[in-house]
């Protein structure tokens, strides 16, 4: 039961055993394929856009399919590319950092997971019968007259996602709080665990406000409350602060993880500890604070007054302080370290400047008096382009190189990898870069199409041939991907001399991560045994029985409850029929959780004498 | 655990002093809310006076709630006052600006 053998499994035999698995490093890779795949999605709609804007008054594609993929774009990246990807590595690598058997509720996170993907696949369904179109940010009363089920699909696509992601958050909390090594205070945590913890955080006080605003969205468009219907005494300001009060948190929770990620790699690749590893923790929660009270710079031009404007434009200039600490203490991690540059490196060395760039634009958006002229144009468009790509996408993939041997056993290959990195380096900036000009130039964003001889022609040009580089560099990481899977050897236990808990874990991983609850003795808690001699880590207990959760297809279906009752809610506005739907779907939903309540299920143990077995 | 009787006196105290407490927060809270209804029902202050004093009436009771029925004085806690408090201030953040700066 509790090995790892080397044998052939059917696909069936595999599949069943994803569509149950409770283990964080299976739910991880589902979560990154799931990711991946929507990035996918979300790159080819980027792609599109881009096609479109190649000249002026192009007619790739009408006016309507392209509001869709814009809408699309920007809701794919942000919630099924970027926040499961991130929240796949964190499932992967934050319970063996932190020195933990799983997460502290396994059933849950499973559940998480399969919200997202139902959550995902929801959403895409929509374009069958016509996809959302009223922009990522659904700003009321566009999204509220809306013809079509476009915004209907993404109400119910992000709430069934957005579920998913609330419990990912509690759930790695719980963890965090209850579950680290003998040891592992907090203040000896790896970056990358302290990120994780402070965004689990932001996820739980930010996501009730996208729940609520989405509740009344869906109440205005499907049950004829209103809301946000100026007309009946509503307020259609009310979306757009409580659509920012969770999606300011929510660029943070984007980006704190990458800065954590960022933090493993400097250190281990300049073999040095991380430069003012108290000071980061602080500016990692510092940020979190402040995220909490900016989310007004996101509506300068709203007409909120000019104290309010000050005040959020004020605090959100606050913001650049702990983010300047951040990047000076990765130069000072740098700075003498014996330094190894590789694929993740390059990602990680080029996210310095990149991202400096976008915090730099960044303050000029929080000057709320400019912004008057920013606001709505492409300038907007190339900063925040630059911080969750050039932040974000390279903290991914930086992170993807790093620990691609922890969870899949393979070392990816360095010329494929650098290749990856070079194309899609260059194709960023170009893409991005000449945006700001645009801007400036008064292009403003979101349009079809622009008219020719108004010096926007050469700068959209060289903007999509930036995109076909990226779009290069993805598909070559892909390539990578799979290369190394079919040719490269099996990786050795601790390629990159690290210096954290996740390199001593033995591999290929056993599912119960740790035979021994390992005993840490300081920040790097490898790396002090390392140094020590020791080269492995003292266990803080005895071989003994190991508790584990039995693996269920209830979050599955559950999901596939609640997936199914989303298409009710959409389409009994049409017909009641679709009532069917919507009680069958909640009722295969209930009964799964009635099941889960009743049924006491209590694990299984791995007795002692099967671990001795096992032994080397 | 030792069960010797000296262990087991200090237990019985302190169990003892805890009811003690719970009892007196909770005839406190009691008397609060009876305080709070005579206000509203004998009309006998302004509504200017009125609606502070049953905030902060309402605010003891809550402290009281979190502090000696949820145990948050006790040791072990404080990384549950630290979310409970990041929760207040994201939701007093929340209320704020949709009740002052949304109506124009």
């Amino acid at each position: 039961m509790s090995t790892a053998i080397a044998q052939k499994r059917s696909f069936a035999a595999v599949l069943w055993d994803y569509l149950t698995t409770v283990d964080h490093k299976k739910i991880g890779k589902l979560y990154l394929y799931g990711g991946g795949f929507f990035f996918l999605l979300g790159g080819l709609e980027a792609l599109f856009i881009r096609i479109q804007l190649i000249k002026p008054e192009n007619d790739f594609i009408s006016a309507g399919l392209y509001n869709e993929m814009i809408t699309m774009h920007g809701t794919t990246m942000i919630f099924f590319a970027a926040m499961p990807l991130l929240l796949g590595l964190m499932n992967a690598i934050m319970p063996l950092q932190i020195g933990a058997r799983d997460v502290a509720f396994p059933f849950v996170n499973a559940l998480g997971f399969w919200l997202f993907l139902f959550g995902g696949i929801m959403l895409n369904v929509s374009w069958i019968t016509g996809a959302p179109d009223a922009g990522w940010t659904a700003y009321t009363p566009l999204s509220t007259s809306s013809p079509g089920h476009g915004v209907d699909y993404y109400v119910l696509g992000l709430q069934i996602s957005g579920a998913g992601t609330l419990m990912g958050g509690i759930n790695f909390l719980v963890t965090i709080v209850n579950m680290r090594a003998p040891g592992m205070t907090y203040m000896r945590m790896p970056l990358f665990s302290w990120t994780t913890f402070v965004i689990s955080v932001l996820i739980l006080f930010a996501f009730p406000a996208l729940t609520v605003g989405l509740f009344l969205l869906m109440f205005d468009r499907m049950f004829g409350s209103a809301f946000f219907d100026v007309a009946l005494g509503g307020n259609s300001i009310i979306w757009q602060h409580l659509f920012w009060i969770f999606g300011h948190p929510e660029v943070y929770i984007l980006i704190l993880p990458a800065f954590g990620i960022f933090s493993e790699i400097f250190a281990t690749f300049a073999k040095k500890r991380l430069f003012g590893y108290t000071a980061m923790v602080f500016a990692t929660i510092l940020i979190a604070f402040l995220g909490f009270m900016v989310w007004a710079h996101h509506m300068f031009t709203v007409g909120m007054g000019p104290v309010t404007n000050s005040i959020f434009a004020i605090a959100t200039m606050a913001i650049a302080v702990p983010t300047g600490i951040k990047i000076f203490n990765w130069l000072l991690t740098l700075w003498g370290g014996n330094i190894t540059i590789n694929s993740a490196m390059l990602w990680s060395l080029a996210f310095i400047p990149s991202f400096t760039i976008g915090g730099m634009t960044g303050v000029m958006v929080a000057t709320s008096v400019a912004d008057y002229q920013y606001h709505d144009s492409y300038f907007v468009v190339a900063h925040f382009h630059y911080v969750i790509v050039g932040g974000v996408v390279f903290g991914i993939l930086a992170a993807l190189h790093y620990w691609w041997p922890i969870m899949f056993r393979r070392i990816l290959n360095e010329k494929l990898g650098k290749l990856a990195f070079w194309t899609f380096f260059i194709g960023f900036h170009l893409t991005f870069f000449i945006q700001h000009f645009l801007g400036l130039m008064g292009m403003p964003r979101r349009y079809w199409v622009f008219l020719e001889h108004q010096g926007l022609d050469m700068g959209n040009f060289i903007s999509t041939i930036g995109a076909f580089f990226m779009t290069f560099g993805v598909l070559v990481f892909l390539y990578n991907a799979i290369y190394s899977w079919l040719k490269e050897e099996p990786a050795p236990q601790d390629p990159w001399d690290g210096r954290t808990l996740e390199w001593a874990v033995a591999q290929p991983v056993p599912h119960y991560n740790f035979k021994q609850l390992p005993l840490v003795r300081g920040l790097d808690a490898l790396w002090i045994e390392k140094m020590e001699g020791n080269g492995k880590m003292t266990p803080a207990e005895p071989v003994g029985d190991i508790h584990m959760p039995n693996g269920s297809i209830l979050p599955f279906i559950m999901s596939l409850g609640f997936f199914i009752a989303g298409f009710g809610f959409i389409y009994q506005t049409d017909t009641d029929f679709a009532y069917i739907l919507l009680f069958g779907g909640m009722a295969i939903a209930l009964i799964c959780m009635l099941i889960r309540s009743l049924k006491d299920d209590h694990g299984y143990h791995i007795t002692k004498e099967e671990l001795e077995k096992e032994a080397d | 655990m030792v069960n010797n009787t000296k262990t087991n006196d200090f237990h019985k105290q302190q169990n003892k002093e805890e009811m003690k407490k719970q009892l007196i927060t909770f005839a406190t809270m009691i008397i609060f809310t009876i305080i709070a209804f005579l206000i509203v029902g004998s009309g006998m202050m302004s509504k200017m006076l009125a609606i502070p004093l049953l905030l902060v009436l309402a605010l003891v009771q809550v402290a009281f709630q979190f502090y000696y029925f949820m145990h948050m004085k006790d040791k072990g806690h404080e990384m549950v006052a630290v979310m409970i408090y990041g929760g207040v201030w994201a939701a007093v953040l929340t209320v704020a600006a949709l009740s002052l700066i949304i109506w124009w």
